[in-house]
């Protein structure tokens, strides 16, 4: 059997692909994240819970009415996304004038009535979303064995990262963000819509964690606690790779899940902690993050 | 200068109010303990002083920690520890606990001050979630039981506080002399300028202060004032857990501040009362506590940012108030 | 004609608590050129930011083509017709010159097309793939001009375009500005410069400690230096 640092390969590689689907959704959540700093200025806490609702949506609509992965892709976003926009509607949108850490302190209340609700409905115990048919089973690599669904999430997630990539380079959408990003004032004093532009950026952010969930479904268990921790660890991620940069947020994401996916094999006992040990050498070798250019 | 005099009336009428109302207070807490149950005011207290540690860097300083928890519940495993494995006397304990929890919040500080704003919460956040990783994992912590059946054993070895109103009493003397301190820091020339850091980070700078230095400090005294909190609990309720180490529990103690007033010496501690006078009711009613500390947060935010004693402040006591919300 | 396509009554302003403009009156006839002349801080960006809308705390007045303007949200104004160039020329820096060309949206019909605009400006098509702040002074203050003419709005008001350029520049815009006063481009203009100020505008309003104290035509210049002289310290 081949090794590599005295590890059987396939355990290495393994790890890896653990890794790599880890950072699938720290991108997809670090990015969301960044949108929504760029231009609300709101660091949203609730952004785990909305992954959260994302996979709960998915996993009611095919428990109740027999919707099955295909169609929630695209239900489920639109539904979280919906509900970001009344949330910013009737709450985000009186904030931005004070401090932002109000932002913060708002979405982290809304995070705990959003999982509180589930908990109290589901409790804590999580439940299970089949892999859809089409993705089930797997694929012999030659030198690794590859579950089709886990190969399928890596795929989206680059999908997803890349086109709002692109959706914010590259289109005339993405020039309105960028310069509301910059200087809202005279964006709107030019006749562009703000107000309604920030409403669809938390939307977009909204929608972006639902996907998320949603795709996770099959992966983790469906369960109300799935999103708290896992947004801590964005945090962390945001932190090292600065909210400056959309293309930072991406490209820090999956690097941070890889990182964690080597730790499972080399030291697992430290897997949990080697994002937050990152974090605190980054922020004593760089305080401004690997791509930072914010203050 | 009618209109001064005025002030200075109300200024000192209000200042005459507040010394009638602490020493009201004082009294209460004193008679406490023969109406209510001593466990439930002591669970209080220790909420009220680990919140108004908080209040001391959120309040004073303007930093958003978002990890206090660790210092509160990291202070409450070191003090178990030493009482039950080394067999330490509560006072040393607490001390221990307490300088532990200095030295984690000087190690979590000078990382988070490196970053500003949003981010400075989100470090703590983060640094505060490794240690409960650590803290899940390490032995000493006894792992999902914590570390239970901790004596409370002699003060000095004189006072047996296993005697509910010994314990009572210390816990009263150690919560109003840790609430003296905050009020000397605050009031001295030191807290003059981490108000002015709060006001205002670049005039601070460019004035001459070593900002980082100051906000370093206050970081580490209020991660101090919180372990001593988070020791005394221990002893209080002879357990150590992991639920004092968890970011909700950071969560908890921002909501105390937030809904007694943030910037107020009372607030707090206020919040801190309604807070656990809350959750001990919906413990008993069945509804989540979880959405009810989210709803409120939500609803403080939205629509009462000063919290309770800040708007009483505002409404009624402070002289110049009125100025401020009255255009529209 | 006598109607004026722009006319300010009692124009406040506050930034904060600081009470900027203390009643503020002004007119702009369509096709005119109008500057405002005074001294540092008497209030002559602040009349332009509250005519925009960016100063939202504010009373009196403001119509433009009859309709008072006041009360629409921000975005709605530009959408009346008024053009709005900053100060600080407000070059976005993430975005191409390019995207910052077309970045306002186009109110009316009758601006100019992205290749009238490079003809005008044929520096700005040679790095129209550049970041927009990578451009000289002198070309993000043709830019910033420019991607306002693509609008199509009737009235531009420009803060201090010739400000920290140098004098071959200066004179590029002044006769830019005498090219779209000749379309017929109705202009108010906040400037330091006097002698440039001299040579396109048809009218000046002199202000001083938010209001404007003084307003005289072209013609009556030579009337009115003493009182220049005193108020405007030059």
């Amino acid at each position: 059997m081949t090794m590599i640092f005295g590890i059987p390969v396939q355990a290495f590689l393994g790890q890896l692909l653990v890794g790599l689907i880890n950072g699938s959704f720290y991108a997809m959540l670090s990015l969301g994240l960044a949108v929504i700093f760029g231009l609300l200025r709101i660091i949203n806490f609730a952004h785990g819970a909305l992954y959260m609702l994302g996979a709960f949506i998915g996993y009611l609509l095919l428990v109740h009415l027999g919707i099955g992965y295909w169609p929630a892709l695209v239900l489920v976003p639109l539904a979280v996304g919906l509900f970001g926009i009344v949330v910013e509607r009737l709450a985000l949108s009186r904030l931005y004038r004070i401090d932002p850490l109000y932002g913060l302190l708002f979405t982290f209340g809304l995070a705990l009535v959003i999982e509180g609700v589930f908990r109290f409905y589901y409790g804590v115990s999580g439940n299970p979303y089949a892999v859809p048919p089409l993705l089930a089973g797997g694929t012999n690599l030659g030198f690794m064995f590859l579950p089709n669904y886990r190969g399928w999430v890596v795929v989206a997630s680059l999908i997803v990262c890349i086109g709002t990539w692109l959706l914010i380079e590259k289109t005339r959408l993405g020039s309105y963000l960028r310069a509301a990003t910059e200087n809202p004032e005279l964006v709107q004093a030019f006749g562009v819509n703000v107000p309604l532009l920030l409403t669809l950026t938390y939307g977009l952010g909204a929608a972006l964690a639902g996907l998320a969930g949603i795709l996770a479904a099959p992966v983790y268990q469906v369960s109300p606690l799935m999103g708290s921790d896992l947004i801590i660890v964005v945090f962390a991620v945001v932190v090292v790779g600065g909210m400056g940069s959309i293309l930072g947020a991406i490209v820090t994401g999956y690097m941070l899940g890889l990182a964690e996916g080597l730790t499972k094999v080399f030291y697992p006992e430290a897997s949990n902690l080697v994002v937050f040990v990152i974090m605190a050498i980054v922020l004593l070798l760089r305080p401004a993050g690997l791509f930072g250019r914010d203050a | 200068m009618s209109e001064a005099t005025l002030h200075a009336e109300r200024a000192a009428a209000s200042l005459r109010l507040e010394r009638g109302l602490v020493v009201l207070a004082i009294l209460a807490l004193i008679a406490a303990p023969f109406f209510v149950y001593p466990i439930f005011v002591m669970k209080m207290l220790c909420f009220a002083l680990f919140a108004c540690a908080f209040n001391l860097l959120l309040g004073y300083t303007g930093l958003l920690s978002f990890g206090h928890a660790a210092f509160f519940g990291g202070a409450a495993y070191f003090c178990a520890y030493a009482v039950k494995a080394w067999g330490w006397p509560p006072e040393a304990a607490i001390l221990l606990g307490t300088v532990g929890a200095a030295g984690m919040g000087l190690v979590v500080g000078f990382l988070a001050i490196r970053r500003q704003g949003i981010y400075f919460s989100m470090i703590t956040l983060a640094m505060a979630q490794m240690f409960y990783f650590f803290c899940v994992q390490a032995p000493f912590t006894e792992g999902e039981d914590g570390i239970q059946g901790v004596a409370r054993g002699h003060l000095f070895g004189v006072v047996d506080l296993s005697i509910a109103m010994n314990m009572y009493f210390f816990v009263l003397a150690v919560f109003l002399i840790g609430i003296f301190a905050i009020w000397r820091i605050v009031n001295s020339p030191f807290g003059m300028i981490l108000r002015s850091i709060r006001e205002n980070e670049n005039r601070a700078i460019s004035l001459g202060y070593s900002v980082d230095r100051y906000k370093l400090v206050a970081f580490v005294m209020s991660a101090a004032l919180a372990g001593l909190a988070g020791a005394l609990k221990a002893i209080v309720f002879q357990f150590a857990t992991l639920t004092d180490v968890t970011w909700q529990m950071s969560g908890e103690v921002i909501l105390m501040t937030l809904l007694g007033g943030i910037g107020t010496m009372v607030g707090p501690v206020v919040g801190a009362g309604l807070v656990v006078g809350l959750e001990n009711t919906l413990a008993t009613s069945g509804f989540p506590v979880t959405i009810a500390t989210g709803l409120i947060f939500m609803i403080c935010v939205l629509i009462f940012r000063r919290g309770i004693v800040g708007e009483i402040y505002a409404r009624w006591l402070a002289p110049a108030a009125g100025g401020e919300g009255g255009k529209g | 004609m006598s109607e004026p396509l722009l006319a300010v009554r009692d124009l406040h302003a506050w930034y904060g608590e600081g009470h900027a403009l203390h009643g503020v009156n002004l007119d702009v006839l369509r096709g005119e050129t109008v500057t405002l002349l005074g001294r540092n801080g008497v209030g002559k960006t602040t009349t332009l930011r509250a005519i925009m809308g960016l100063i939202r705390k504010r009373t009196g007045s403001v119509t433009f083509n009859g309709k008072d303007i006041i009360r629409l949200p921000l975005h709605r104004v530009a959408h009346q017709g008024i053009g709005f160039v900053p100060e600080e020329r407000g070059i976005f820096a993430t975005l191409t010159v390019d995207e910052n060309l077309i970045l306002p949206p186009v109110v009316a019909k009758g601006g100019m097309s992205v290749e009238e605009i490079f003809e005008l400006f044929p520096n700005l098509k040679e790095r129209r793939n550049s970041q927009g702040t990578k451009l000289s002074g002198g070309e993000q203050q043709m830019l910033a001009i420019a991607r306002i003419l693509r609008t199509g709005v009737e009235m531009l008001l420009l803060d201090e375009p010739t400000e920290g350029l140098a004098p071959v520049i200066v004179q590029r815009i002044g006769e830019l500005l005498a090219t779209l006063k000749k379309r017929g481009m109705t202009i108010l203009l906040v400037e330091q410069n006097f002698r440039f100020a001299a040579r396109i505008a048809d009218r000046f309003y002199l202000m001083d400690h938010g209001k404007v104290v003084e307003g005289f035509a072209v013609g009556q210049l030579s009337a009115h230096t003493d009182k220049l002289h005193e108020v405007l310290g030059v």
